[in-house]
Protein backbone atom coordinates (compact mmCIF):
# COMPACT_ATOMS: atom_id res chain seq x y z
CA UNK A 1 0.00 0.00 0.00
CA UNK A 2 3.08 2.30 1.01
CA UNK A 3 4.32 1.82 -2.31
CA UNK A 4 1.07 3.26 -4.12
CA UNK A 5 1.27 6.51 -2.14
CA UNK A 6 5.12 6.45 -2.79
CA UNK A 7 5.09 9.05 -5.41
CA UNK A 8 2.96 11.49 -3.06
CA UNK A 9 5.80 12.70 -0.73
CA UNK A 10 7.73 14.20 -3.94
CA UNK A 11 7.08 17.35 -4.64
CA UNK A 12 7.46 17.09 -8.54
CA UNK A 13 4.69 14.48 -8.60
CA UNK A 14 2.23 16.25 -6.75
CA UNK A 15 2.64 19.61 -9.22
CA UNK A 16 2.31 16.77 -12.01
CA UNK A 17 -0.68 15.34 -10.91
CA UNK A 18 -2.49 18.72 -10.19
CA UNK A 19 -1.43 19.66 -13.32
CA UNK A 20 -2.61 16.02 -14.89
CA UNK A 21 -5.73 16.36 -13.85
CA UNK A 22 -6.97 19.59 -14.36
CA UNK A 23 -4.94 19.43 -17.91
CA UNK A 24 -7.52 16.38 -18.40
CA UNK A 25 -10.67 17.89 -17.25
CA UNK A 26 -9.68 21.08 -19.79
CA UNK A 27 -9.48 19.04 -22.31
CA UNK A 28 -12.32 17.01 -21.70
CA UNK A 29 -14.86 20.27 -21.47
CA UNK A 30 -13.30 22.18 -24.53
CA UNK A 31 -13.07 18.59 -26.17
CA UNK A 32 -17.21 17.71 -26.09
CA UNK A 33 -17.15 21.25 -28.59
CA UNK A 34 -14.49 19.79 -30.34
CA UNK A 35 -15.80 16.43 -30.99
CA UNK A 36 -19.42 17.76 -31.50
CA UNK A 37 -18.22 20.09 -34.36
CA UNK A 38 -16.47 17.61 -36.10
CA UNK A 39 -12.77 19.63 -35.40
CA UNK A 40 -10.93 16.68 -34.15
CA UNK A 41 -8.89 16.84 -37.15
CA UNK A 42 -8.00 20.56 -35.86
CA UNK A 43 -7.23 20.25 -32.47
CA UNK A 44 -4.95 17.33 -33.72
CA UNK A 45 -3.62 19.91 -36.26
CA UNK A 46 -3.39 22.77 -34.10
CA UNK A 47 -1.37 20.90 -31.41
CA UNK A 48 1.55 20.17 -33.81
CA UNK A 49 1.31 23.70 -35.15
CA UNK A 50 2.16 24.83 -31.65
CA UNK A 51 5.31 22.92 -31.86
CA UNK A 52 6.56 25.26 -34.12
CA UNK A 53 6.07 27.77 -32.05
CA UNK A 54 7.87 26.36 -29.36
CA UNK A 55 10.94 25.78 -31.49
CA UNK A 56 10.97 29.53 -32.74
CA UNK A 57 10.26 31.04 -29.37
CA UNK A 58 13.89 28.74 -28.13
CA UNK A 59 15.49 29.98 -31.37
CA UNK A 60 14.48 33.88 -30.71
CA UNK A 61 14.89 33.56 -27.06
CA UNK A 62 11.34 34.84 -26.55
CA UNK A 63 9.29 33.34 -23.51
CA UNK A 64 7.98 30.12 -24.74
CA UNK A 65 4.33 30.45 -23.81
CA UNK A 66 4.10 33.74 -25.40
CA UNK A 67 5.96 32.85 -28.50
CA UNK A 68 4.01 29.26 -29.33
CA UNK A 69 1.06 31.18 -27.86
CA UNK A 70 0.59 33.66 -30.53
CA UNK A 71 1.99 31.01 -33.55
CA UNK A 72 -1.17 28.90 -31.85
CA UNK A 73 -3.09 31.84 -31.94
CA UNK A 74 -2.31 32.46 -35.78
CA UNK A 75 -2.41 29.01 -36.74
CA UNK A 76 -5.93 28.98 -34.64
CA UNK A 77 -7.29 32.04 -36.67
CA UNK A 78 -5.75 30.63 -40.02
CA UNK A 79 -7.30 27.13 -39.21
CA UNK A 80 -10.34 29.12 -38.65
CA UNK A 81 -10.37 30.79 -41.73
CA UNK A 82 -9.74 28.01 -44.07
CA UNK A 83 -12.33 25.67 -42.75
CA UNK A 84 -15.21 28.61 -43.12
CA UNK A 85 -13.89 28.65 -46.94
CA UNK A 86 -15.41 25.97 -49.53
CA UNK A 87 -13.08 26.36 -52.30
CA UNK A 88 -9.68 24.21 -50.72
CA UNK A 89 -10.91 21.48 -48.97
CA UNK A 90 -10.64 22.26 -45.51
CA UNK A 91 -8.63 19.03 -44.12
CA UNK A 92 -6.69 19.56 -46.58
CA UNK A 93 -5.65 23.08 -45.88
CA UNK A 94 -5.43 22.50 -42.30
CA UNK A 95 -2.85 19.42 -43.04
CA UNK A 96 -0.55 21.68 -44.82
CA UNK A 97 -0.65 24.49 -42.65
CA UNK A 98 -0.23 22.30 -38.99
CA UNK A 99 2.12 19.42 -40.60
CA UNK A 100 4.65 22.36 -41.95
CA UNK A 101 4.45 24.18 -38.65
CA UNK A 102 5.34 20.72 -37.00
CA UNK A 103 8.06 20.03 -39.59
CA UNK A 104 9.09 23.61 -39.56
CA UNK A 105 9.63 23.32 -35.45
CA UNK A 106 11.28 19.82 -35.95
CA UNK A 107 14.34 21.52 -38.34
CA UNK A 108 14.99 24.57 -36.51
CA UNK A 109 15.21 22.32 -33.57
CA UNK A 110 17.59 20.06 -35.18
CA UNK A 111 19.77 22.86 -36.71
CA UNK A 112 19.51 25.33 -33.77
CA UNK A 113 18.55 23.70 -30.40
CA UNK A 114 16.23 24.07 -28.45
CA UNK A 115 18.08 26.49 -26.08
CA UNK A 116 17.96 23.98 -23.18
CA UNK A 117 14.16 22.74 -23.26
CA UNK A 118 13.59 19.16 -23.72
CA UNK A 119 11.31 18.73 -27.15
CA UNK A 120 10.91 15.12 -26.41
CA UNK A 121 8.29 16.52 -23.22
CA UNK A 122 6.71 18.55 -25.67
CA UNK A 123 6.03 15.91 -27.91
CA UNK A 124 4.93 13.39 -25.77
CA UNK A 125 4.79 14.63 -22.40
CA UNK A 126 6.99 14.45 -19.09
CA UNK A 127 6.08 15.05 -15.54
CA UNK A 128 9.48 16.21 -14.99
CA UNK A 129 8.97 19.00 -17.22
CA UNK A 130 5.69 20.32 -15.43
CA UNK A 131 7.18 23.42 -12.98
CA UNK A 132 5.23 24.90 -10.07
CA UNK A 133 3.99 27.78 -12.15
CA UNK A 134 2.17 25.53 -14.43
CA UNK A 135 -0.14 25.38 -12.28
CA UNK A 136 -0.88 28.70 -12.60
CA UNK A 137 -1.33 28.65 -16.14
CA UNK A 138 -3.58 25.35 -16.19
CA UNK A 139 -5.72 27.27 -13.66
CA UNK A 140 -5.78 30.26 -15.41
CA UNK A 141 -6.96 28.23 -19.18
CA UNK A 142 -9.05 26.18 -17.04
CA UNK A 143 -11.00 29.46 -15.48
CA UNK A 144 -11.31 31.19 -18.98
CA UNK A 145 -12.62 27.65 -20.62
CA UNK A 146 -15.31 27.54 -17.94
CA UNK A 147 -16.12 31.41 -17.85
CA UNK A 148 -16.53 30.97 -21.82
CA UNK A 149 -18.63 27.40 -21.57
CA UNK A 150 -20.79 29.27 -18.39
CA UNK A 151 -21.41 32.72 -20.05
CA UNK A 152 -21.95 31.87 -23.52
CA UNK A 153 -23.43 28.25 -23.07
CA UNK A 154 -26.69 28.63 -25.09
CA UNK A 155 -24.88 30.92 -28.44
CA UNK A 156 -21.90 28.15 -27.95
CA UNK A 157 -24.31 24.94 -28.04
CA UNK A 158 -26.97 26.71 -30.69
CA UNK A 159 -24.37 27.49 -33.05
CA UNK A 160 -22.39 24.11 -32.34
CA UNK A 161 -26.16 22.38 -33.04
CA UNK A 162 -26.90 24.28 -36.09
CA UNK A 163 -24.90 27.44 -36.84
CA UNK A 164 -26.77 28.61 -39.94
CA UNK A 165 -30.37 28.92 -38.06
CA UNK A 166 -28.32 30.43 -34.74
CA UNK A 167 -26.70 32.70 -37.22
CA UNK A 168 -30.67 33.87 -37.92
CA UNK A 169 -31.26 33.99 -34.78
CA UNK A 170 -28.64 36.60 -33.83
CA UNK A 171 -25.97 34.68 -32.65
CA UNK A 172 -22.55 35.51 -34.25
CA UNK A 173 -21.55 32.45 -34.96
CA UNK A 174 -18.11 33.62 -36.61
CA UNK A 175 -17.20 34.84 -33.00
CA UNK A 176 -18.62 32.17 -31.10
CA UNK A 177 -15.81 29.43 -33.56
CA UNK A 178 -13.25 32.19 -33.07
CA UNK A 179 -13.95 31.98 -29.36
CA UNK A 180 -13.71 28.29 -29.44
CA UNK A 181 -10.50 28.42 -31.16
CA UNK A 182 -8.70 30.77 -29.25
CA UNK A 183 -9.83 28.40 -26.38
CA UNK A 184 -8.54 25.73 -27.79
CA UNK A 185 -5.02 26.95 -28.56
CA UNK A 186 -4.53 28.16 -24.98
CA UNK A 187 -5.73 24.41 -23.82
CA UNK A 188 -3.33 22.97 -26.42
CA UNK A 189 -0.35 25.52 -25.24
CA UNK A 190 -1.14 25.17 -21.64
CA UNK A 191 -1.14 20.87 -21.13
CA UNK A 192 1.61 20.21 -24.09
CA UNK A 193 4.01 19.76 -20.90
CA UNK A 194 2.10 17.27 -19.63
CA UNK A 195 0.47 15.26 -22.37
CA UNK A 196 2.74 16.01 -25.46
CA UNK A 197 1.94 17.65 -29.03
CA UNK A 198 1.36 14.16 -30.11
CA UNK A 199 -1.25 13.54 -28.10
CA UNK A 200 -2.78 15.95 -26.69
CA UNK A 201 -5.76 15.64 -29.35
CA UNK A 202 -6.13 12.24 -28.22
CA UNK A 203 -7.55 13.99 -24.46
CA UNK A 204 -9.24 16.19 -26.39
CA UNK A 205 -11.48 13.29 -28.35
CA UNK A 206 -11.37 10.47 -26.16
CA UNK A 207 -13.60 11.74 -23.03
CA UNK A 208 -15.63 13.40 -24.97
CA UNK A 209 -16.51 10.38 -27.06
CA UNK A 210 -16.73 8.64 -23.63
CA UNK A 211 -19.38 10.87 -22.53
CA UNK A 212 -21.30 10.96 -25.93
CA UNK A 213 -21.40 7.15 -25.75
CA UNK A 214 -22.87 7.68 -22.00
CA UNK A 215 -25.74 10.62 -22.41
CA UNK A 216 -27.97 11.47 -25.10
CA UNK A 217 -27.68 15.01 -23.21
CA UNK A 218 -25.58 17.94 -24.03
CA UNK A 219 -25.16 19.72 -20.38
CA UNK A 220 -24.64 16.08 -19.03
CA UNK A 221 -22.17 15.02 -21.81
CA UNK A 222 -20.45 18.54 -21.20
CA UNK A 223 -20.13 17.43 -17.33
CA UNK A 224 -19.36 13.54 -17.85
CA UNK A 225 -16.02 14.68 -20.57
CA UNK A 226 -15.35 16.72 -18.16
CA UNK A 227 -14.84 14.39 -15.35
CA UNK A 228 -13.65 11.62 -17.50
CA UNK A 229 -10.98 13.81 -18.64
CA UNK A 230 -10.10 14.35 -15.13
CA UNK A 231 -10.27 10.96 -13.57
CA UNK A 232 -8.06 9.80 -17.12
CA UNK A 233 -5.48 12.71 -16.22
CA UNK A 234 -5.01 11.66 -12.63
CA UNK A 235 -5.51 7.84 -12.83
CA UNK A 236 -3.07 8.30 -15.95
CA UNK A 237 -0.42 10.89 -13.88
CA UNK A 238 -0.43 7.67 -11.23
CA UNK A 239 0.31 4.96 -13.44
CA UNK A 240 2.90 6.91 -15.19
CA UNK A 241 5.04 7.01 -12.75
CA UNK A 242 4.17 3.35 -11.52
CA UNK A 243 4.92 1.68 -14.96
CA UNK A 244 8.12 4.37 -15.66
CA UNK A 245 6.16 5.02 -19.41
CA UNK A 246 5.52 9.02 -19.54
CA UNK A 247 2.53 10.78 -18.50
CA UNK A 248 1.03 11.49 -22.33
CA UNK A 249 0.57 8.16 -23.25
CA UNK A 250 -0.09 6.87 -19.67
CA UNK A 251 -3.08 9.15 -20.06
CA UNK A 252 -3.94 8.61 -23.05
CA UNK A 253 -4.04 4.98 -22.91
CA UNK A 254 -6.15 5.76 -19.35
CA UNK A 255 -8.81 7.20 -21.12
CA UNK A 256 -8.60 4.60 -23.82
CA UNK A 257 -9.90 2.22 -21.53
CA UNK A 258 -12.76 4.41 -20.06
CA UNK A 259 -13.70 4.23 -24.16
CA UNK A 260 -13.48 0.57 -24.31
CA UNK A 261 -15.38 0.30 -21.47
CA UNK A 262 -17.99 2.54 -22.17
CA UNK A 263 -18.16 0.67 -25.84
CA UNK A 264 -18.79 -2.81 -24.11
CA UNK A 265 -21.56 -1.71 -21.43
CA UNK A 266 -23.79 0.29 -23.72
CA UNK A 267 -23.06 -2.15 -26.65
CA UNK A 268 -24.14 -4.44 -24.10
CA UNK A 269 -27.18 -2.59 -22.80
CA UNK A 270 -28.36 -2.08 -26.68
CA UNK A 271 -28.10 -5.90 -27.11
CA UNK B 1 -43.34 53.16 -41.30
CA UNK B 2 -47.04 52.18 -40.49
CA UNK B 3 -48.17 49.23 -38.50
CA UNK B 4 -50.27 47.87 -42.40
CA UNK B 5 -46.80 48.07 -44.29
CA UNK B 6 -45.40 44.63 -45.11
CA UNK B 7 -43.37 42.71 -42.83
CA UNK B 8 -40.86 42.31 -45.30
CA UNK B 9 -40.65 43.40 -48.71
CA UNK B 10 -37.77 41.96 -51.14
CA UNK B 11 -37.67 44.62 -54.33
CA UNK B 12 -35.75 43.81 -57.44
CA UNK B 13 -33.50 41.45 -55.55
CA UNK B 14 -30.73 39.43 -57.16
CA UNK B 15 -28.45 36.83 -54.99
CA UNK B 16 -25.69 35.24 -56.62
CA UNK B 17 -23.34 32.45 -55.38
CA UNK B 18 -20.24 32.79 -57.37
CA UNK B 19 -20.72 34.02 -60.91
CA UNK B 20 -23.95 32.15 -60.90
CA UNK B 21 -27.78 34.48 -60.56
CA UNK B 22 -29.73 32.30 -58.03
CA UNK B 23 -32.11 35.25 -57.53
CA UNK B 24 -33.35 37.89 -60.29
CA UNK B 25 -34.93 41.01 -59.62
CA UNK B 26 -37.44 39.10 -57.47
CA UNK B 27 -40.44 41.24 -55.67
CA UNK B 28 -42.13 39.75 -52.76
CA UNK B 29 -44.19 41.71 -49.79
CA UNK B 30 -45.25 39.48 -46.98
CA UNK B 31 -47.88 41.37 -45.06
CA UNK B 32 -48.70 40.76 -41.53
CA UNK B 33 -50.42 37.07 -41.30
CA UNK B 34 -50.50 35.68 -44.34
CA UNK B 35 -49.20 32.09 -44.89
CA UNK B 36 -47.27 32.08 -48.03
CA UNK B 37 -45.76 29.17 -49.94
CA UNK B 38 -43.19 29.11 -52.48
CA UNK B 39 -43.02 26.46 -55.00
CA UNK B 40 -40.37 25.49 -57.91
CA UNK B 41 -37.75 23.08 -59.16
CA UNK B 42 -35.08 22.18 -57.09
CA UNK B 43 -31.95 24.76 -57.55
CA UNK B 44 -35.21 27.61 -57.91
CA UNK B 45 -33.32 29.52 -55.43
CA UNK B 46 -36.46 29.01 -52.86
CA UNK B 47 -33.85 28.14 -49.65
CA UNK B 48 -32.45 31.48 -51.18
CA UNK B 49 -35.07 33.96 -50.82
CA UNK B 50 -35.47 32.56 -47.31
CA UNK B 51 -31.77 32.98 -45.76
CA UNK B 52 -32.41 36.54 -48.25
CA UNK B 53 -34.90 37.22 -45.85
CA UNK B 54 -33.35 36.36 -42.20
CA UNK B 55 -30.18 38.30 -43.63
CA UNK B 56 -27.93 35.20 -44.28
CA UNK B 57 -28.03 35.91 -47.50
CA UNK B 58 -26.89 39.49 -48.81
CA UNK B 59 -28.16 40.59 -52.17
CA UNK B 60 -26.23 41.63 -54.58
CA UNK B 61 -28.68 44.09 -55.79
CA UNK B 62 -31.99 45.52 -54.73
CA UNK B 63 -33.41 45.60 -51.14
CA UNK B 64 -34.74 43.57 -48.32
CA UNK B 65 -36.24 45.85 -46.24
CA UNK B 66 -37.66 44.49 -43.06
CA UNK B 67 -40.47 45.97 -40.56
CA UNK B 68 -38.60 47.74 -37.83
CA UNK B 69 -38.56 45.54 -34.94
CA UNK B 70 -40.03 42.68 -36.67
CA UNK B 71 -38.84 38.98 -35.06
CA UNK B 72 -38.04 36.62 -37.66
CA UNK B 73 -37.50 32.85 -36.93
CA UNK B 74 -36.54 30.02 -38.94
CA UNK B 75 -36.72 26.18 -39.52
CA UNK B 76 -34.56 24.66 -41.03
CA UNK B 77 -35.07 21.40 -43.25
CA UNK B 78 -35.24 18.52 -41.08
CA UNK B 79 -32.26 16.43 -44.28
CA UNK B 80 -29.66 18.84 -42.46
CA UNK B 81 -30.24 18.26 -38.82
CA UNK B 82 -27.34 16.46 -37.03
CA UNK B 83 -29.56 13.65 -35.03
CA UNK B 84 -26.87 12.07 -33.28
CA UNK B 85 -26.20 15.34 -31.73
CA UNK B 86 -26.78 14.89 -27.89
CA UNK B 87 -29.63 17.51 -27.72
CA UNK B 88 -33.08 16.67 -25.31
CA UNK B 89 -36.30 18.30 -26.83
CA UNK B 90 -36.08 20.76 -24.30
CA UNK B 91 -32.40 21.22 -24.35
CA UNK B 92 -33.01 21.91 -28.19
CA UNK B 93 -36.16 24.25 -28.09
CA UNK B 94 -34.02 26.42 -24.89
CA UNK B 95 -31.35 27.34 -26.93
CA UNK B 96 -33.01 29.55 -29.02
CA UNK B 97 -33.62 31.67 -25.82
CA UNK B 98 -30.11 33.57 -26.90
CA UNK B 99 -30.67 37.02 -25.43
CA UNK B 100 -31.30 38.28 -21.56
CA UNK B 101 -30.12 35.29 -19.31
CA UNK B 102 -26.58 34.18 -19.21
CA UNK B 103 -26.52 31.48 -17.30
CA UNK B 104 -26.96 28.00 -18.74
CA UNK B 105 -29.29 26.70 -16.97
CA UNK B 106 -33.34 27.74 -17.26
CA UNK B 107 -35.02 30.22 -15.29
CA UNK B 108 -38.23 29.07 -13.90
CA UNK B 109 -39.97 31.52 -16.29
CA UNK B 110 -37.80 30.01 -19.00
CA UNK B 111 -38.98 26.60 -17.48
CA UNK B 112 -42.75 27.28 -17.59
CA UNK B 113 -42.84 28.87 -21.06
CA UNK B 114 -41.04 25.52 -22.66
CA UNK B 115 -43.11 23.62 -20.62
CA UNK B 116 -46.40 25.43 -22.22
CA UNK B 117 -44.80 25.69 -25.69
CA UNK B 118 -44.25 21.67 -25.74
CA UNK B 119 -48.05 21.06 -24.58
CA UNK B 120 -49.38 23.79 -26.86
CA UNK B 121 -47.42 21.45 -29.45
CA UNK B 122 -48.94 18.06 -27.99
CA UNK B 123 -44.82 17.35 -26.92
CA UNK B 124 -45.73 17.61 -23.70
CA UNK B 125 -44.37 14.55 -21.95
CA UNK B 126 -41.29 14.52 -23.95
CA UNK B 127 -39.00 17.58 -23.12
CA UNK B 128 -35.87 14.88 -21.68
CA UNK B 129 -36.29 12.22 -25.15
CA UNK B 130 -33.80 12.79 -27.37
CA UNK B 131 -34.56 14.38 -30.78
CA UNK B 132 -33.82 11.29 -32.52
CA UNK B 133 -36.33 9.10 -30.95
CA UNK B 134 -39.21 11.06 -31.64
CA UNK B 135 -41.24 10.91 -35.24
CA UNK B 136 -41.18 12.64 -38.34
CA UNK B 137 -44.33 14.92 -36.80
CA UNK B 138 -43.11 15.73 -33.51
CA UNK B 139 -39.23 15.94 -35.04
CA UNK B 140 -40.82 19.03 -36.71
CA UNK B 141 -42.84 20.05 -34.14
CA UNK B 142 -39.50 20.00 -31.93
CA UNK B 143 -38.49 22.87 -34.27
CA UNK B 144 -41.29 24.85 -34.36
CA UNK B 145 -41.30 24.91 -30.66
CA UNK B 146 -38.03 26.31 -31.03
CA UNK B 147 -38.85 28.92 -33.48
CA UNK B 148 -41.70 29.63 -31.30
CA UNK B 149 -39.59 30.45 -28.39
CA UNK B 150 -38.18 33.53 -30.17
CA UNK B 151 -41.92 34.91 -30.49
CA UNK B 152 -41.50 35.93 -33.90
CA UNK B 153 -44.00 38.01 -35.90
CA UNK B 154 -42.89 35.86 -39.08
CA UNK B 155 -42.02 32.08 -39.14
CA UNK B 156 -39.90 30.76 -42.08
CA UNK B 157 -39.78 26.96 -42.85
CA UNK B 158 -37.75 25.24 -45.43
CA UNK B 159 -39.30 21.96 -46.93
CA UNK B 160 -41.19 21.34 -43.92
CA UNK B 161 -43.13 18.00 -45.38
CA UNK B 162 -39.84 16.85 -47.18
CA UNK B 163 -39.75 13.08 -46.65
CA UNK B 164 -42.57 12.63 -44.70
CA UNK B 165 -45.62 10.45 -44.65
CA UNK B 166 -49.08 11.18 -45.57
CA UNK B 167 -50.16 11.53 -41.89
CA UNK B 168 -47.23 13.86 -40.28
CA UNK B 169 -47.82 16.02 -43.49
CA UNK B 170 -51.37 16.46 -42.17
CA UNK B 171 -50.10 17.29 -38.73
CA UNK B 172 -47.59 20.05 -40.41
CA UNK B 173 -50.11 22.01 -42.13
CA UNK B 174 -53.04 21.74 -39.65
CA UNK B 175 -50.02 22.76 -36.70
CA UNK B 176 -48.50 25.57 -39.22
CA UNK B 177 -52.79 26.95 -39.86
CA UNK B 178 -53.40 27.06 -36.29
CA UNK B 179 -50.38 28.90 -36.17
CA UNK B 180 -51.36 31.13 -38.74
CA UNK B 181 -55.20 31.75 -36.93
CA UNK B 182 -53.29 33.30 -33.79
CA UNK B 183 -51.82 36.02 -36.08
CA UNK B 184 -48.29 34.07 -37.08
CA UNK B 185 -46.83 35.26 -40.85
CA UNK B 186 -45.39 32.02 -42.62
CA UNK B 187 -43.33 32.09 -45.61
CA UNK B 188 -42.63 28.46 -46.48
CA UNK B 189 -40.87 26.65 -49.54
CA UNK B 190 -42.38 23.42 -50.49
CA UNK B 191 -41.60 20.68 -53.49
CA UNK B 192 -45.34 19.20 -52.53
CA UNK B 193 -47.78 20.64 -54.89
CA UNK B 194 -50.74 18.81 -53.97
CA UNK B 195 -50.22 17.54 -50.68
CA UNK B 196 -49.26 20.90 -49.63
CA UNK B 197 -49.08 24.04 -51.92
CA UNK B 198 -52.80 23.66 -53.18
CA UNK B 199 -53.76 23.75 -49.71
CA UNK B 200 -52.39 26.95 -48.60
CA UNK B 201 -54.35 30.39 -49.20
CA UNK B 202 -50.98 32.24 -51.19
CA UNK B 203 -48.17 30.68 -53.44
CA UNK B 204 -45.78 32.08 -55.24
CA UNK B 205 -44.02 30.05 -58.13
CA UNK B 206 -40.48 30.49 -58.40
CA UNK B 207 -37.58 29.74 -60.54
CA UNK B 208 -34.71 32.21 -59.55
CA UNK B 209 -37.60 35.03 -60.53
CA UNK B 210 -40.87 34.90 -59.52
CA UNK B 211 -43.15 33.33 -62.53
CA UNK B 212 -46.60 33.95 -60.78
CA UNK B 213 -47.59 35.17 -57.43
CA UNK B 214 -51.71 34.50 -56.00
CA UNK B 215 -53.97 32.01 -54.67
CA UNK B 216 -53.37 28.19 -55.95
CA UNK B 217 -56.71 28.32 -58.05
CA UNK B 218 -55.14 31.17 -60.07
CA UNK B 219 -51.66 30.20 -59.82
CA UNK B 220 -51.57 26.49 -60.71
CA UNK B 221 -52.00 26.59 -64.49
CA UNK B 222 -50.16 24.94 -67.14
CA UNK B 223 -48.39 28.06 -68.06
CA UNK B 224 -47.22 28.97 -64.83
CA UNK B 225 -46.26 25.66 -64.23
CA UNK B 226 -44.44 24.28 -67.18
CA UNK B 227 -42.68 28.07 -66.88
CA UNK B 228 -41.56 27.14 -63.62
CA UNK B 229 -41.11 23.56 -63.99
CA UNK B 230 -39.92 23.66 -67.71
CA UNK B 231 -41.94 20.22 -67.46
CA UNK B 232 -45.60 19.95 -69.12
CA UNK B 233 -48.34 19.68 -66.21
CA UNK B 234 -51.89 19.42 -66.46
CA UNK B 235 -54.05 20.77 -63.83
CA UNK B 236 -57.16 18.98 -63.13
CA UNK B 237 -59.88 20.41 -60.16
CA UNK B 238 -60.90 18.07 -57.09
CA UNK B 239 -63.49 20.04 -54.95
CA UNK B 240 -62.60 23.22 -55.58
CA UNK B 241 -58.90 22.72 -55.59
CA UNK B 242 -56.50 22.31 -58.11
CA UNK B 243 -54.78 18.76 -58.40
CA UNK B 244 -51.60 19.11 -60.66
CA UNK B 245 -50.61 15.93 -62.90
CA UNK B 246 -47.51 15.33 -64.75
CA UNK B 247 -48.22 15.13 -68.12
CA UNK B 248 -45.42 12.09 -68.78
CA UNK B 249 -46.48 8.80 -70.17
CA UNK B 250 -46.44 5.60 -67.85
CA UNK B 251 -42.61 3.90 -67.86
CA UNK B 252 -42.20 1.56 -70.36
CA UNK B 253 -44.73 3.03 -72.74
CA UNK B 254 -41.95 4.92 -74.44
CA UNK B 255 -40.09 1.53 -74.83
CA UNK B 256 -42.97 -0.19 -76.21
CA UNK B 257 -43.28 2.66 -78.89
CA UNK B 258 -39.84 2.71 -79.51
CA UNK B 259 -39.65 -1.43 -79.93
CA UNK B 260 -42.79 -1.43 -82.41
CA UNK B 261 -41.35 1.33 -84.30
CA UNK B 262 -37.89 -0.50 -84.70
CA UNK B 263 -40.24 -3.54 -86.29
Amino acid sequence: MDVLFEPFAFEFFRVGLAVATMAGALCGLIGTYVVLKGMSYIGHGLSHAIFGGFAASALLGVNFFLGAGLWGFASALMIGGVTRRRAIGSDAAIGVITTASFALGLALIKVFGSAGKNPDAYLFGNVLAVERGQIVLVAAVMALAVAVVFFAYRPLLFSTFDPEVAEASGVRTARMDALLMVVLAATILATMNVLGVTLVAASLVIPAVVARMLTDSFSRMLVLSTAVGAVSGFTGMVLSYHLDIPSGPMIVLTGSAFFAAAFLVTSLKRS
Amino acid sequence: MSTTAPLVRLDGVRCRYGHDDVLVDVDLEVPAGQFIGVVGPSGSGKTTLLRAVIGTVKPVSGIVERRPGLRVTYVPQVETVDWNFPVTVAECVLMARVRGRRLPWASRAERQEVTSLLDRLGLGQLGERHIRELSGGQQQRVFVARALLGRPDLLLLDEPTSGVDVRTRHEVLHLLSELNETGLAILLTTHDLNGMAAHLPTLVCLNREVIGAGPPQVVLNTAVLERTYGARMEVLHHGGMPVVVDQYPPVGADVVELRQSAR
